[in-house]
């Protein structure tokens, strides 16, 4: 902390820019970017997880010649040990759901409906006990795991939040290119100060301070005004977002998330900071 | 003799792959002493003082200061020689955007001076180059002469036991170019080891007990060998018979 708290007389050595240069604004759109991709990573993965949990012990039995032999089924289900619930989808509601795909002819009496049962297992419940004692009773009867008809999106899930937070990564390498693009420019603007200030004596560690308190300071400031409006932004659109809620079971970020989100401009200042010190420190070790 | 504070032994300088400007210097300068360095324009008087306020490396030869080999030394621990030394720049190299007050400061403050430490000597030392109330303007508002004023009192102000001036007198007026001399020489009857680059015989000839240092196409001239041999110094490791 030390670094923002310096004598007026440093601070006339090298004139703040505060918001007029481009280190803040360029901070503050990186980390909006930054803090919007990072909430769509944490809401997919949120969703990933919220999806694997619920389908995590739930299974299907699919009879395909109709639900004649469904109560069999049933009942070999429920004399399982570690099957927690056993219950057969109404014909009804399979019929209204044919009806939406097929139209009028999938409501058809003389329409074969398959039967099919959700079974929900407790944890750690051997599914394969229960898949036996299924064909057993009901031979050509299917015992599936939800997990594995929903496989496909969890994947397409996890790969999305790995792409979010690898363009999280990227941004944030993008920023620190520009930092020690705009350290440099700064040692090029003050450089006969500089010239003078070792002519006298100064160290490198004097010197750079200098830049590195004015880059920490615009970094902060951009990064926090980047994340209040990224973070508006988030609120207006998640506010209205009960649809998501309602479907996924928990909101798409809870507050572990928000509070990562909120740390993100602090890491974006530290970020800057560190690759700055480097950056000016790499170019006056280059002079005498 | 004192001892010596610069050492030069068979000391080369050449910028890049080009010839060199300074050849085989090979001179002593005892502590407290005052020295007028002369020479036609070209001679490498400019370089032979990069390389005593240390913006400079020798590219070859042997060239110490205060005692201690610097050709070599490395990069970090030349800040702390630096600031013992204070330099008058022809150009004055004063910060622009900085106040009179805030130049004469700064090598204080990079000594590490507090606030409460800066204010009375620079207020002092401005009063005495004439620029009392001068001290919250900006060099680009004061007048050439106004200017070296400026870079004088920072170069003395931290009371450095080397002071190297380029010309200091060229830009004021003959009365102030006095006041200067009077300065330096105090400074150096304090003990204050002086070196002057002029062109100025005025300047050289009223300062009576002066060393000359003569420049000429990189060489230095010393015909009596009084700067290689001082009277009194002890002979240099390199002359030491086993």
């Amino acid at each position: 902390m030390k670094m923002f708290f310096v004598s007026d007389a440093d601070r006339r050595l090298i004139p703040s820019s505060g918001f007029r240069g481009p280190v803040p604004l360029l901070i503050a759109i990186m980390t909006f970017v930054m803090v919007v991709v990072a909430a769509a990573g944490l809401a997919l993965a949120n969703t990933a997880s919220v999806v694997k949990a619920g389908v995590e012990n739930r299974y299907s039995i699919q009879i395909a010649d109709g639900s004649a032999k469904a109560p069999a089924a049933v009942a070999a289900a429920r004399e399982t040990p570690g099957v927690a619930r056993v219950e057969q989808v109404p014909p009804e509601d399979l019929r209204r759901t044919l009806e939406r795909w097929l139209g009028p002819a999938g409501a058809e009496a003389d329409l074969p409906l398959p039967a099919i049962i959700d079974v929900d297992l407790a944890p750690g419940a051997d599914d394969r006990a229960v898949a036996r004692k299924v064909e057993q009773a009901v031979p050509g009867a299917r015992f599936m795991a939800h997990r594995t008809t929903l496989a496909p999106l969890l994947d397409a899930l996890k790969g999305l939040t790995l792409l979010a937070f690898g363009l999280v990564l990227l941004i944030a390498m993008a920023s620190a290119a520009a930092i020690v693009l705009a350290a440099r420019g700064a040692l090029d603007t003050h450089r006969s100060t500089i010239e003078v200030m070792h002519g006298i004596g100064a160290t490198d560690d004097q010197v750079a301070m200098l830049f590195i308190r004015q880059i920490a300071i615009d970094a902060l400031l951009g990064g926090i005004a980047g994340a209040v409006v990224a973070g508006l932004i988030l609120a207006a659109i998640l506010g209205g977002a009960s649809f998501a809620t309602s479907l996924a079971g928990a909101p798409p970020i809870g507050w572990g998330d928000a509070a990562i989100l909120a740390l993100m401009p602090i890491a974006v200042a530290l970020l800057a900071t560190l690759v700055a010190r480097s950056a000016l420190f790499r170019a006056l070790r280059e002079r005498l | 003799m004192a001892g010596s504070i610069v050492e030069f032994d068979r000391v080369g300088l050449r910028y890049g792959t080009g010839a060199e400007v300074l050849r085989d210097l090979d001179f002593r300068l005892g502590e407290g002493g005052f020295y007028f360095l002369t020479g036609p324009s070209g001679a490498g008087k400019t370089s032979l003082l990069k390389l005593l306020y240390l913006a400079q490396r020798p590219t070859r030869g042997r060239m110490s200061l205060f005692g201690d080999e610097l050709a070599d030394a490395p990069r970090d621990a030349l800040p702390g020689y630096r600031r013992r030394i204070g330099v008058v720049f022809q150009d004055f190299r004063l910060i622009r955007h900085l106040s009179a007050f805030d130049n004469v400061a700064l090598p204080l403050r990079i000594a590490g001076h507090d606030e409460a430490e800066v204010e009375g000597p620079v207020r002092e030392m401005l009063a005495w180059v004439g620029l009392a109330d001068r001290a919250s303007a900006r060099p680009p508002t004061l007048s050439g002469g106004e200017q070296q004023r400026v870079a004088i009192a920072r170069a003395v102000i931290a009371r450095p036991e080397l002071v190297i001036a380029d010309e200091p007198t060229g830009n004021v007026d003959a009365a102030m170019a006095q006041r200067i001399l009077h300065l330096l020489t105090a400074m150096n009857r304090l003990g204050t080891t002086v070196i002057v680059a002029t062109h100025d015989l005025g300047l050289i000839a009223a300062t009576p007990g002066a060393q000359l240092i003569r420049l000429e196409n990189g060489i230095l001239v010393d015909p009596t060998g009084a700067l290689r041999h001082p009277p009194g110094a002890p002979p240099r490791p390199s002359e030491r018979r086993p």
